[in-house]
């Protein structure tokens, strides 16, 4: 008789492997807006022409520029004026330290945070200057000499402050970009910094408040609370947070979310630190898959050996 | 009371008071089946190997898992999938095994419709398997509700509301199964209990039956042809083992079936290490959230399509279709008139009918979980009839069936 058997295989296969196709990547790809990455290039905005000289961008951010003012430069001696509660409740957010700007962003979209924010953090929408819905940064209006000069010369010298791009850790970038507005609790990580280790509940309790009101200020700035980032790795898919990170308009029109204009090292360092939060296994998984692929393999081949010499006696 | 001997082996002991030879041969050796079968006689081994992964995975879950609204996904993304040890391993295999185990039933049933395995005294046979797949829903969407996820939290709203039972407006029974107005802590503990004790009770008492219903019609073959087990089995016995219609179950066709589960298992592995996601939803990574509803509702692949026979239709309609979904495999022994138990390929008609149901629920799959817009909503209202309309059919394309 014909073995029908390789037939009813490829039936069987065809059947799941459409049905698989079907309902996941072709559903998905109707469900979920495909866009496509910039690569980071941020294109709208315009690139830095002029060469920045970094000590009189020092004496213009401590000077005129007036940056010191809300932000700290912990690494050029300058401390914070408030501390994170107060700053929250009077700027929304607390206002980054700039010790290692230079790093984590682009520098290019740093000369137009400076010049324009509410435009180069796309929050326009938000912010209209001609409604008098002013963007709690102030923008810098020139110091009197050559503006764009006096610009590139500001992101030179948080360029020279700034870690080298190797030294920035996942942890440090996604600290730097991310962790003022959102938390990560499974890395221990509130929006005050990493929670310390407390010996009594009392202090554990007190840090605690000061958070639920650095959180209450910003969710009244942001609309509603930003979301905790521990699993966020699992619920979005890389090449969606990748996108956001890159423009947040581009998946979710109309968030409060501005575009932080995070380098694309940066970006990807990100998300680094977001898949150690939320897929802490993944090297284990695919040793561990590997070493039980070559075990499994090795019990068919000794399955189907057995089942041939049983067999045989039957035809 | 029995006489006992003073024991020459252990096995002798164990012989004397528990027949352990006997209960053998029953069992294995001289339980017989037909040699003309194909691999996807297999699937009911590979269903008990997927069942046992999935007991044994559970074990270890539930031995860390938290039943409490404020707890159950800390205890399930960090506990589990982070603090503890291979944690994340028995999760994998949990949620795999539990969307495969569909798959292998699907195949399973649809092998037992192809080849009339429901007919001429396997009628219990298919209806025990039927109740096993209702138990098995259950225990699915039970199970589904406790990382407490959004999808968790939506899918358990969504179904929950089904009890409502549209236009009869029991809002008084959805609130008493759920507990509470809304799924919440009593929901999700209920659903624990339901998910760790009562069901998988259900379930292992219906294998039992499931496996007793075999006994007597024996496992049917892939040519629809009577054997006279009896005489084929004598046969074997006396040695004419390449003759004999008849095997053994152990070890000539267990080895088979471990053949075939091997394969199937280098399958598995694969989808627990490097393939995971169509089981465990990305949606459901985000914590339950009673305020903010998911752009996209849908329910894991297996109960689309039933999903789909709901959705097309206004709400009283709908509900009245996907009850008749819900039942109409059950009576399929008496639907299928004919009194033929032999494969589709030689049933006239009825081979059309069955390919024409396959086709049918896997567009009802596709269509359940695209959004219910434009075109698929069309293409889902016409499956939905189709579905409808074919097992309406049924008896009179089998009624005059020529008798081959």
């Amino acid at each position: 008789m014909k073995n029908k058997e390789p037939l009813i295989l490829v039936v069987v296969v065809a059947f799941t492997l459409l049905t698989y196709w079907l309902v996941e990547p072709y559903a998905h790809s109707v469900m979920h807006k495909h866009v496509e990455s910039q690569n980071f290039a941020y294109a709208d905005l315009a690139p830095v022409t002029k060469t920045g000289d970094a000590a009189n961008g020092k004496a213009l951010v401590m000077g005129a520029g007036a940056c010191t003012g809300c932000h700290a430069i912990t690494k050029d001696g300058v401390a914070a004026g408030m501390d994170a509660v107060s700053a929250a409740q009077s700027y929304g957010v607390n206002p980054p330290d700039l010790s290692n700007a230079g790093a984590v962003y682009d520098a290019k979209f740093l000369a137009e945070l400076i010049k324009n924010p509410a435009h180069a953090l796309k929050v326009e929408h938000k912010f209209d200057a001609a409604k008098g819905q002013m963007h709690p940064m102030v923008p810098f209006f020139g110091a009197g000499g050559d503006m764009e000069q006096e610009v590139a010369d500001m992101v030179a010298y948080l360029q020279s402050i700034a870690v080298k791009a190797d030294e920035l850790t996942p942890k440090m970038a996604f600290e730097e970009a991310c962790g003022r507005c959102h938390s990560m609790k499974y890395e221990n990580w509130t929006q005050l910094g990493t929670k310390p280790e407390f010996k009594f509940e009392k202090e554990s309790l007190a840090y605690d408040i000061q958070v639920l009101e650095y959180q209450e200020a910003l969710a009244k700035y942001m609309g509603k609370l930003p979301p905790d980032l521990s699993m966020y790795f699992r619920s979005r898919n890389e090449h969606f947070l990748s996108t956001f990170i890159e423009n947040p308009q581009s998946q979710l029109a109309g968030t409060a979310m501005p575009r932080t204009g995070v380098t694309a090292d940066a970006a990807h360092k990100v998300i680094e630190h977001m898949a150690d939060a939320g897929d802490t296994k993944r090297a284990e998984r695919e040793s561990v898959g590997k070493m039980v692929m070559i075990y499994i393999v090795i019990f068919a081949i000794f399955a189907l050996l057995w089942k041939k010499q049983v067999w045989r006696d039957l035809h | 009371m029995a006489h006992f001997t003073k024991a020459t082996s252990v096995k002798d002991w164990l012989n004397q008071r528990l027949a352990v030879e006997k209960v053998e041969k029953v069992m294995a050796s001289e339980y017989w089946i037909p040699k003309n079968i194909n691999f996807l006689w297999a699937m009911g081994m590979i269903l008990a190997i997927t069942f046992a992964l999935l007991l044994v995975s559970g074990i270890f879950l539930l031995m860390y898992y938290q039943p409490d609204v404020k707890d159950a996904f800390y205890s399930v993304n960090y506990t589990i999938m982070r603090d503890v040890d291979f944690g994340w391993l028995w999760r994998n295999i949990h949620g795999v095994a539990a969307s495969v185990v569909f798959l292998i039933i699907y195949i399973h049933m649809f092998t037992g419709i192809y080849y009339g395995s429901y007919k001429k005294g396997r009628e219990m046979i298919w209806i025990s398997g039927m109740l096993l797949f209702v138990t098995f829903s259950a225990e699915a969407f039970s199970g589904y509700m406790l990382p407490w996820g959004q999808m968790s939290y939506w899918a358990g709203m969504v179904i929950t509301n089904i009890f409502s039972l549209g236009g009869l407006h029991f809002d008084g029974l959805v609130e008493w199964i759920r507990g509470d107005y809304v799924p919440a802590q009593a929901f999700l503990t209920r659903f624990f209990m339901l998910h760790i004790l009562l069901l998988p009770l259900a379930i292992l008492g219906l294998i039992g039956l499931h496996f007793a219903a075999l006994r007597i019609p024996h496992v049917n073959n892939q040519d629809g042809e009577e054997i006279d087990f009896e005489a084929e089995s004598k046969k074997y016995l006396a040695g004419d083992k390449v003759g004999s219609k008849v095997m053994r179950f152990g070890n000539d066709f267990l080895s088979k079936d471990l053949m075939v589960v091997g394969i199937y298992l280098v399958f598995f592995f694969y989808l627990v290490f490097f393939n995971y996601g169509f089981a465990l939803d990305p949606v459901n990574f985000d914590p339950a959230d009673g305020l903010k509803t998911p752009a996209h509702i849908y329910p894991e692949w297996y109960f689309l399509w039933s999903y789909e026979i709901l959705r097309p239709f206004s709400v009283n309609i709908g509900l009245m279709a996907f009850g008749f979904a819900q039942v109409i495999f059950m009576l399929l022994p008496w639907l299928d008139r004919s009194p033929n138990a032999v494969p589709a390929s030689r049933r006239g008609a009825f081979k059309f009918w069955y390919w024409l149901l396959l086709i049918d629920m896997i567009v009802l799959t596709a269509m359940g979980k695209l959004p219910p817009e434009g075109v698929f909503s069309t293409i889902g209202l016409v499956a939905a009839l189709g579905f409808i309309i074919l097992w309406i059919a049924l008896p009179f394309i089998t009624m005059n069936e020529k008798k081959v």
